[in-house]
């Protein structure tokens, strides 16, 4: 621990901002503010240096976010405070052995842990719920009341009542990680303790990995590094240079693998991303939900000019053609029908029908079409924004229509339709046991399940492992998490639906941060961050190169934080299961243990305190790139897919089914084709007479998601502002630089604006993931996009629309 | 005389994302409101309207500057104190103890580059870091360049393998300073001058 004076100094300190601290604008603008004095450990650590205490220590840590890369730190420690970040400096740096280099936001991770808005001692509620308004309590007190409310609500209800949220906030370590949920020590405690309501599916890629197994069986694809043995690479909604930047990501094999094979670069996109601006060849505007319209438009082109791989379509697909479909299936329902106007709509899906909905060009989609047959081997990938859509499970597999045409998945430079991959090395996990309650929901629906669970059904709601819920929600785990306002999909709605503690009647925050969701809290318990416990991470991917990363422990617990490994064995205790929760070990243990059922099956990984020493750990994928459904491909007899019918399905039977039998709100479809889909407040919904621009949320390089939403190195790189095309100002009379308020039925946001050429007329951009903060008009002026999208589930995987929004701008 | 330092960006892959600028602060001890090192973004293009459908040649590029630790040092000329001075070895320093904080070479520098530190009331800026340099280590921007286009060396030897380029579009015409930097262009880069019609963002918004 810190000594005495230092802690006495930074809660008194505390104890004179708490007052702002707990307003809502405090959260965001109170951080830099404070920054300067808000934490003594600076003065001290800077009177330390001058006194000329000994060097730094420097510590192999990591940047445990939900980016999708995993970056090593190495931080430096001086007098018990990091006071300097670096990264992954091993080797040469040559592609292929790279550096894992920290982006960004790894780089500031300094100022996320000493952030003046750190949660400093376990608090409860003493206002309404929402309030914000807390009274320290003691750890004993708050344990004790956890496993009471835990007690109770197990006796009333039964454990199908408590439920453990989606949240990223902590996310690739082995023991102490937020996601997946079910791999948590939380999720091991509860099922220690008879269980609870699981959920399926994320915030990230719901539609997409519920849609494209019907049509491979999987969603694997080719690793990123494999475009140096592609001709053409075409990219739907893809932008690693924003979401994925690590520098030993996606990012930058990306670049180095397209200057290798030379190959050109299309991109499709509402928005000319940093993708774009370094990697693109060429850009090609596209209204937001009309992928699969520009696909179809493509595909009436090369069937129509026999631009398409026959051979591979007969020999490895299913449903192209009406000779091809399966048995039982009434005439004119194959993809050939469908594109050529012969199906039930009666509609050829011409390049000028396309134009008329995506906004590309009739004459540019034909020359599209051709160069994307023609150039072979292409590498088309989606990147996740086109799925997160009303329509997204249908613009996933459209958009795998493309090297399915083409014959492109299977073969090396070649890729699925859906995102690229890389490899992993295969550590051992942090067992979490068995959870004998076996209904789930789908991640998005949990307010529903607050609202009206006994009412939510599998064929409506997507419930599964059950029929139907028996009870709601009533105890709600969210550790490290930002899904209970932020993140969630209409933020207000959420507020107002949590607000009401008669509802969900106990909610326990773990974080490090006082985030919107934490204002929710019942009870709210300081977290210590990755950096202030011993940890692994195991799972970091760099195309065909895998790596671990020990994390260790560089600083002790800030204030009276602890360890949730630590909080779930004090409530285990309470609970009489302790036992069964720890099985008689530390953190530290499990860490031995992992590393030893790691070496059992990988005998080259390090021992435990060689690991330790070395930090990082690298392992070359020893098959050289991965080429999604290789072995396929290559005989499909002996290496069937894992569809129903061991082929690649055009058209799912499986969907033509449940597109029968599942209750639908109205207008909502599954088909067993792909197929372009209208949907609410898409591109031709009516009510666009009123709220004319349709609004996407693209991910931004200031945050992961809503992490380092606090940080003001960032906010000063990277501020958070709407996009607005220059056409779409101008009408408006709206001037760069200046604020705009935008709104719809949900909600309004005022925050300042970006006119850029760099997005589509009649789209904006309201990068997600900033921190919801109404004023007292209840005006969003924290910038947050969940203030204006709509809870209301995609048909297929009950998934989140947070793409599919119409809104009004106007100056503020 | 030592031989002069420059850094060379390769603009042709520069993603934008500020690394660098935030690697600069972590090591250098800088908050939010001074950067020693700041990234441009640049875009240009148009949209028109054109047989029902919007057309648009819009394209966009980054510029990564830090101190240009230039020739003709016009910091250096401008500074009352004579706090600012250029080394043999073409170091643009400043002096922490002759510095007043009177801002002129703020004011005078084509590029931006010197930072006021208002809680010293002194100049601050880029040394090519020093203390790494003397440990046979890099600048801490050079190592954080997620997509390695930021490089440190000998600006004769950068100029052997990259090319002379020290002007582009936002940044003003090299005969007025000679910056020591090289710049490998990106392909929609501009030339200095030619920046009419572009909308050029150096943000220090959002940091409050």
């Amino acid at each position: 621990m810190y000594p005495e004076d230092t802690i006495a100094k930074i809660l008194k300190v505390t104890a004179l901002n708490r007052r702002s601290f707990l307003k809502w604008s405090a959260a965001l603008g109170g951080t830099a503010a404070l920054a300067g004095g808000g934490f003594r450990l600076l003065q001290t650590a800077r009177s330390a240096e001058a006194a000329g205490t000994p060097e730094d220590r420097v510590v192999w840590q990591a940047c445990m976010v939900n980016c999708g890369s995993r970056c090593p730190l190495r931080v430096h420690v001086r007098a018990g405070e990091i006071v300097r970040v670096e990264t992954d400096n091993t080797g040469t740096d040559e592609y292929g052995n790279h550096q894992v280099r920290a982006c960004v936001r790894g780089r500031s991770v300094r100022k996320r842990v000493y952030n003046v808005d750190r949660l400093k001692y376990p608090m409860k509620r003493i206002g309404k719920r929402g309030e914000a308004k807390f009274q320290r309590i003691s750890w004993d007190q708050a344990f004790d009341t956890i496993a009471g409310e835990l007690k109770r609500i197990k006796a009333a209800y039964g454990n199908e009542a408590i439920y453990i949220h989606y949240a990223t906030g902590t996310l690739g370590a082995t023991v102490a990680k937020s996601w997946p949920p079910r791999a948590t020590p939380i999720a091991r405690l509860m099922n220690c303790y008879g269980g609870y309501l699981g959920h399926y599916g994320d915030y990230s890629t719901a539609q997409i990995s519920a849609a494209l197994p019907y049509t491979f069986g999987s969603t694997a694809g080719n690793s990123i590094d494999d475009i140096e043995n592609s001709r053409l690479v075409v990219f739907f909604g893809n932008n690693p240079c924003e979401t994925r930047m690590s520098g030993g990501g996606v990012t930058y094999l990306f670049r180095e693998a397209k200057k290798r094979s030379g190959a050109k670069v299309i991109l499709v996109d509402p928005r000319f991303t940093d993708t774009g601006v370094a990697c693109a060849d060429e850009w090609v505007p596209i209204r937001p939900g009309t992928d699969a319209a520009l696909v179809n438009g493509l595909a009436y082109v090369m069937i129509s000019e026999n631009l398409i791989d026959q051979h591979f379509l007969d020999r490895y697909c299913v449903g192209y053609d009406e000779s091809h479909m399966p048995p039982g299936i009434p005439p004119n329902n194959s993809f050939k029908s469908y594109i050529l106007g012969i199906s039930a709509d009666q509609t050829p899906k011409t390049p000028r029908w396309a134009e008329e909905i995506t906004g590309v060009p009739a004459d540019t989609i034909v020359r599209l079409a051709r160069e994307i047959a023609m150039t072979k081997p292409a590498y088309i990938a989606q990147g996740w924004g086109p799925q997160r859509q009303a329509n997204g499970e249908q613009t996933a597999r459209s958009i795998a229509m493309l090297p399915i045409l083409t014959g492109n998945v299977g073969i090396s430079g070649g890729n699925t339709g859906g995102r690229e991959s890389g490899y992993g090395i295969r550590v051992a996990a942090f067992p979490t046991l068995d959870n004998p309650v076996k209904a789930s929901i789908s991640f998005f629906t949990w307010s529903d399940a607050i609202r009206r669970g006994p009412e939510m059904t599998a064929t409506r709601d997507g419930v599964r492992g059950v029929e139907r819920l028996s009870v709601p929600i009533k105890f709600l785990w969210n550790y490290a998490g930002n899904a209970l306002i932020n993140q969630h999909a209409d933020a207000s709605g959420s507020a107002k639906l949590l607000a009401n503690d008669k509802l969900c009647e106990m909610i326990v925050v773990i974080d490090n941060h006082l985030t919107p969701s934490a204002r929710f809290a019942d009870l709210l318990l300081p977290d210590t961050t990755n950096f202030e416990q011993n940890d692994i991470a195991p799972q970091g991917s760099s195309g065909n190169m895998g790596y671990a990363i020990f994390a260790e422990k560089a600083i002790e617990p800030m204030f009276e934080c602890r360890t949730i490994y630590d909080m779930c064995t004090e409530i285990a205790k309470r609970l009489g299961v302790e036992r069964e929760f720890t099985e008689g070990r530390t953190q530290d243990e499990w860490l031995r243990h992992v590393v030893e059922a790691t070496r059992q099956n990988l005998p080259n990984f390090p021992a435990f305190d060689d690991f330790k020493t070395m930090g990082i750990f690298k392992m070359k994928n020893p098959d050289g790139h991965v080429v999604a459904h290789k072995g396929f491909r290559d005989n499909p007899t002996t290496n069937k897919l894992t569809t129903p019918s061991g082929k690649i399905e055009i058209f799912s039977e499986q969907l033509y089914q449940l597109g029968k039998t599942w209750e639908l709100p109205k207008g909502d479809v599954i088909t067993g084709l792909p197929q372009y889909t209208p949907t609410w407040e898409g591109v031709s919904d009516a009510l666009r007479g009123k709220f004319p621009l349709q609004m996407i949320t693209h991910h931004y390089k200031q945050r992961t998601h809503s992490t380092y939403g606090d940080v003001a190195w960032l906010r000063e790189a990277h501020p958070q502002e709407l996009w607005v095309n220059p056409v779409d100002a101008k009408v408006r009379g709206i001037k760069p630089g200046g604020r705009v308020r935008v709104y719809n039925e949900r909600g309004q946001v005022e925050l300042p604006v970006k006119v850029t050429s760099r997005i589509t007329p009649g789209v904006v951009s309201l990068p997600q993931g900033a921190w919801y903060t109404p004023d007292s008009r209840g005006v969003d002026q924290g910038g947050c996009a969940n203030t204006l999208t709509v809870y209301r589930p995609s048909p297929l995987a009950k998934g989140n629309p947070q793409h599919t929004n119409l809104v009004q701008v106007e100056k503020a | 005389m030592g031989k002069q330092r420059a850094f060379h960006v390769d603009l042709s892959g520069c993603i934008g994302c500020k690394a660098c600028q935030i690697a600069c602060q972590d090591k250098n001890k800088l908050e939010a409101g001074s950067t020693w090192r700041r990234v441009a973004e640049v875009v240009g293009g148009h949209w028109v309207p054109l047989g029902g459908q919007w057309h648009t040649d819009t394209f966009a590029y980054y510029v990564s500057m830090a101190c240009m630790h230039c020739e003709k040092p016009i910091c250096c000329e401008v500074c009352p104190t004579h706090a600012r001075a250029k080394r043999p070895d073409g170091v643009v320093l400043i002096d922490q103890v002759k510095c007043v904080g009177c801002r002129y070479c703020e004011w005078a520098c084509p590029y931006g580059a010197p930072q006021y530190d208002a809680s010293a009331g002194k100049m601050t800026g880029c040394n090519f870091c020093e203390d790494l340099l003397a440990q046979g280590k890099n600048p801490a921007c050079v190592d954080s360049c997620v997509m390695r286009v930021l490089k440190f060396g000998e600006l004769e030897e950068l100029r052997a393998k990259y090319g002379t380029v020290n002007a582009i579009a936002p940044l003003p015409e090299a005969k007025l300073t000679n910056p020591s930097v090289v710049f490998t262009p990106h392909r929609h880069a501009r030339l200095s001058g030619e920046d009419a019609g572009l909308d050029v963002t150096v943000d220090k918004r959002g940091a409050k």
